[in-house]
């Protein structure tokens, strides 16, 4: 029988099984976290299964990623997942979300399951992610990786702490696994610790991570589990308040020079620094006056096109000839 | 008194150490040690670096000879 070596084990039993088959899990980002943490879940045999990724396969992903193939990329990882998956088990129900979180989905998705996942690389999503559990009051498993680091802990499981209990505010910038580089077997790892959890609150035995922090260094071998404190104001303010948007911010490398913002006053991150002049691009037309004539101006906005378009405009039709555009945009002009 | 620290992930990197032992006058406190060391390495952003004494985060007393202090800064990949 499919579940035979899982169900000989103390702790579980056809009991145990029936825990499993009644369980649902949200995975969120089906990437080198939640690939790992979804197949062992579905080989567990968790009931219903929601993959949620706005992404696609991509061939860098295939280092880490393996539940996905080089005939994948292009295609939707949330739907390949799904496909790959309910091959795995046929019995469970799995479903594919092709959309990135956001406040209104959140609430939707979060009450029809019971656990949700944290396969996320950005702190943007993890706010997000422990605010909507803090409302829908459901636990969620969190995993992060820096490098050959990883961090894991359960929050907001029967009262126990929640994400802004051990990181109230964080002005970090994100830091992926793309930029700084990660040995596939990290992210796996944590993916079927996060896994483990689950199945450990689900079958109820061992010690769950609530309250408490783990750091593993897989470089060095060397394992943290740190104690931490629920924080009620924490908590509370987000019952009162709900979900808080974090804001990132950021500061500019070299400011001995005049930049001009035109991003929209919504895109980030945010910089604030006396040497950028926010002017949003759709404000432009009334606030030209605001901009500088005398002296070098670098314009930016996300990417570096929209600023090249405008550094062009006001060149021709207004005869601003001290705009410089930043190429590439923000990226190169910020720290971290 | 002698205190021994622990750096985890970039601040590890800036530090160029993961671990030290560092020798305080006694009577400092965590937030001052906090403070002395983000000084030090020119770790960034200070306000979201999380201190454990003695593998508890959220405690903010004197340190004490032999005490263990993690320094531990938030990161998101995955």
């Amino acid at each position: 029988m499919r579940y035979d070596r899982q169900i000989n084990l103390d702790g579980v039993g056809v009991s145990g099984q029936e825990k499993l088959r009644n369980a649902s899990v949200l995975i969120i980002g089906v990437g080198g976290l939640g690939c790992p943490a979804a197949q062992y879940l579905v080989g567990a045999g968790i009931g219903k299964i929601g993959l949620m990724d706005h992404d696609k396969v991509s061939i860098s992903n295939l280092h880490r990623q393996i539940l996905y193939t080089e005939n994948d990329i292009g295609r939707s990882k949330a739907l390949v997942a799904q496909e790959k998956l309910q091959q795995l088990n046929s019995e469970l129900e799995i479903v594919a979300i092709e959309e990135a979180l956001n406040t209104e989905n959140a609430k939707k998705l979060f009450s029809q399951y019971d656990f949700i996942l944290d396969g996320t690389d950005n702190f943007e999503t993890k706010y997000l992610i422990n605010d909507a559990c803090i409302l829908a009051d459901k636990p969620w498993i969190y995993a992060s990786i820096y490098k050959n680091e990883g961090q894991l802990a359960v929050f907001n499981y029967q009262n126990g702490p929640s994400y802004r209990c051990l990181f109230p505010k964080t002005t970090q910038q994100n830091v992926s696994c793309e930029t700084t580089g990660v040995l596939g077997v990290v992210p796996g790892i944590f993916g079927m610790l996060q896994a483990m959890e689950i199945l450990k609150i689900v079958l109820g035995i061992g010690n769950v991570l609530s309250g408490k922090l783990k750091i593993s260094n897989l470089l060095t071998g060397s394992e943290q589990i740190l104690k931490l404190q629920r924080r009620e104001e924490e908590i509370e303010n987000i019952r009162k308040n709900g979900i808080i948007p974090m804001i990132l911010e950021c500061k500019i490398k070299d400011d001995s020079k005049l930049y001009l913002d035109i991003r929209e006053i919504f895109e980030q991150p945010k910089i604030t620094s006396e040497k950028v002049i926010p002017i949003p691009m759709s404000d432009l037309d009334e606030r030209l006056w605001e901009i500088p004539k005398e002296e070098e101006v670098f314009v930016f906005c996300q990417s570096g096109k929209r600023s090249k378009k405008i550094v062009d405009l006001l060149k021709a039709e207004y005869g601003f000839d001290n705009l410089k555009n930043v190429e590439g945009g923000i990226e190169t002009i910020i720290d971290g | 008194m002698k205190v021994n620290i622990k750096y985890f992930g970039m601040i590890a990197e800036t530090a160029g150490k993961t671990e030290e032992i560092l020798d305080l006058e006694s009577g400092v406190s965590v937030k001052n040690l906090k403070d002395r060391q983000i000084q030090k390495y020119k770790i960034a952003d200070p306000e979201s670096v999380q201190i454990a004494v003695n593998k508890n985060l959220n405690s903010n007393s004197e340190l004490k000879e032999g005490d263990e202090v993690a320094f531990l800064p938030p990161f998101a990949g995955g």
